[in-house]
């Protein structure tokens, strides 16, 4: 696969190809497996993760530890908010679904890891309910996904552990940016600002979750991320550019992970989950999983 | 395949010549809630299983760092019960795992314990023991993230295990031709090999070798690589990736 993005746009700008094209191509190459194939795994994920909205939006799962859900199918039904009843709305809806699914021991598609699973599923089929896009550039577009979440592997992190919230759900922001913005119609370097413009907005992003576990913010920051997401799309197909290439912010993200200190890595040690709401809550919580032996 | 630079990433746990691929990003599907603490301790577990060539009887579960810490509200337990009954990260069945251990004569342990010092060891790993007839082997390995592993260290021996592809590790005496010699069978077979690495403790002293290769080896490789008088065990880990 690519190692940065920049090439990747070379490439498909010199052979006038779209950058799922590119990506399934490289992925063929490198894998020595029929672009079918791939395209017929990427398949199998998207059903998984229609699966886990429909599953999520009924709103009747609670995580193992009764910290989050139910909001999923709050977000969805309600008509109080002034984005009630649009693609936002919807795609936020969406976006809390999986992540309570996952959240519950639910099956998800880690994309790219659990903990920001809900953010590009929610984004692609979102948008493309909104506008009637069809599976085969849905698929198309979890490929440019793939592509541009490998670069952010190869040159940073994708890992909370190692670089915090933002490489987690903030990759899946510049992942699922990147990749709608092609699904409806942007140029392959209008797809490459779409990725700088999501992700210079979650650098920094530490992970801080609640007793370590993968609810608390992960299940309302996989929503947060898909709103950065949509912004940056609205931005990118509006034709904004944005002035530092989408290679070097992702560099920066890995810069900023390593810098971070190692409370702010997944380690439950500092941000939220240290406060004292944080520590009391996880406290009750942990001793519930103990308790009911799950 | 073309080759690829090191990763400017200065992560030491990152390995430098994998190919990333897109279906590891858009994947694994996996029962959450955690790509390295569910899924990546599921496929460790599945490859430790492999050891032993099935459901081991006893299994003794070392936690470290993150692992240690978290790992009760991220299921890691379950997950890596699960891996050693043959449960993939998938499995709904990951969820129950532990009641299931106990219904397939699974007897488990785990214990919270330091594998060594923060810098030098990954902060999700494990080191697994696992019992089965009266075989016994140890595995160490971790979980990088995204769902991806490494296997560390089988029964001592250095090794780097990525289980995406079927694997065939194996110790020898160290004898001159070995390597030719386990090709041949793979060839006969029309294995392809991927990947080979041969290690050994000091010269003379017993070789571990690892080889990867693109097509699952039948029984009767294992069988004929048994037979060699110069090897003293080997074993197939099974490809544990999308």
């Amino acid at each position: 696969m690519f190692t940065s993005l920049a090439s990747a746009i070379a490439a498909a700008q010199q052979e006038s190809k779209s950058l799922s094209q590119v990506a399934l191509e490289a992925e063929a190459r490198d894998q020595g497996r029929p672009i079918a194939e791939i395209r017929d795994a990427l398949r199998r994920a998207l059903v998984v993760m229609r699966g886990a909205i429909e599953q999520g939006l009924v709103g009747d799962l609670r995580s193992e530890s009764g910290l989050v859900g139910g909001d999923a199918a709050k977000v969805h039904h309600s008509k109080a908010g002034p984005f009630a009843g649009s693609p936002f709305s919807d795609v936020l809806a969406r976006a809390l679904a999986v992540q309570e699914v996952n959240a519950a021991m639910g099956v998800i598609v880690a994309a790219p890891t659990a903990g920001g699973a809900g953010v590009l599923p929610a984004v692609l089929t979102g948008l493309a309910a909104a506008r009637n896009i069809d599976d085969e550039r849905l698929i198309d577009a979890l490929a440019t996904a793939g592509l541009i979440g490998a670069v952010v592997a190869e040159r940073a992190s994708l890992s909370g552990a190692e670089g915090g919230c933002q490489a987690e759900t903030g990759a899946a922001a510049g992942m699922a940016a990147g990749a709608a913005t092609e699904m409806l119609g942007g140029t392959p370097a209008q797809v490459g600002h779409a990725v700088a413009l999501a992700q210079q907005g979650t650098l920094g992003l530490v992970c801080d979750p609640l007793g370590g576990l993968v609810e608390l913010p992960c299940v309302f920051r996989n929503a947060t991320g898909a709103a950065i997401a949509l912004a940056a799309i609205e931005m990118a197909l509006a034709g904004v550019e944005f002035a530092i290439p989408a290679d070097e912010v992702i560099d920066t993200m890995g810069e900023i992970g390593l810098a971070m200190d190692v409370r702010y890595r997944e380690t439950a040690g500092g941000g939220l989950a240290a406060t004292p709401t944080g520590r009391r809550l996880a406290r009750e919580r942990l001793v519930h999983i103990k308790r009911s032996g799950v | 395949m073309r080759p690829v630079r090191l990763t400017r990433h200065p992560s030491r746990f990152h390995r430098a010549f994998d190919l990333v691929s897109l279906l590891d990003i858009i994947g694994p599907v996996m029962v959450g809630p955690s790509s390295s603490h569910t899924a990546g301790a599921c496929r460790l577990g599945l490859l430790a299983r492999n050891l032993v060539g099935g459901t081991p009887e006893r299994a003794h579960v070392e936690l470290h760092g993150s692992f240690a810490r978290t790992s009760e509200g991220h299921g890691t337990d379950k997950a890596i019960a699960g891996g050693l009954m043959g449960f993939r990260p998938d499995d709904e069945r990951i969820r129950t795992a532990l009641d299931i251990a106990e219904r397939e004569g699974l007897a488990y342990t785990f214990e919270k314990t330091t594998l060594g010092e923060d810098n030098d060891v990954h902060p999700n790993t494990v080191r697994i023991t696992v019992e089965r007839a009266d075989r016994t082997h140890v595995m160490r390995g971790s979980s990088l993230g995204a769902g991806r592993v490494v296997v560390s260290e089988i029964d001592g021996f250095p090794v780097e295990v990525h289980g995406n592809h079927h694997t065939i590790v194996l110790v020898a005496e160290d004898v001159k031709g070995s390597v030719a010699r386990i090709a041949g069978i793979l060839a006969d077979d029309s294995i392809n090999i991927a990947t080979l690495r041969l290690t050994r403790k000091h010269r003379g002293g017993d070789a571990f070798m690892v080889i990867e290769v693109d097509d699952p080896p039948g029984e009767e490789v294992r069988d004929h690589i048994r037979a060699l008088p110069w090897v003293r065990w080997t074993h197939r880990l099974d490809k544990v990736s999308s």
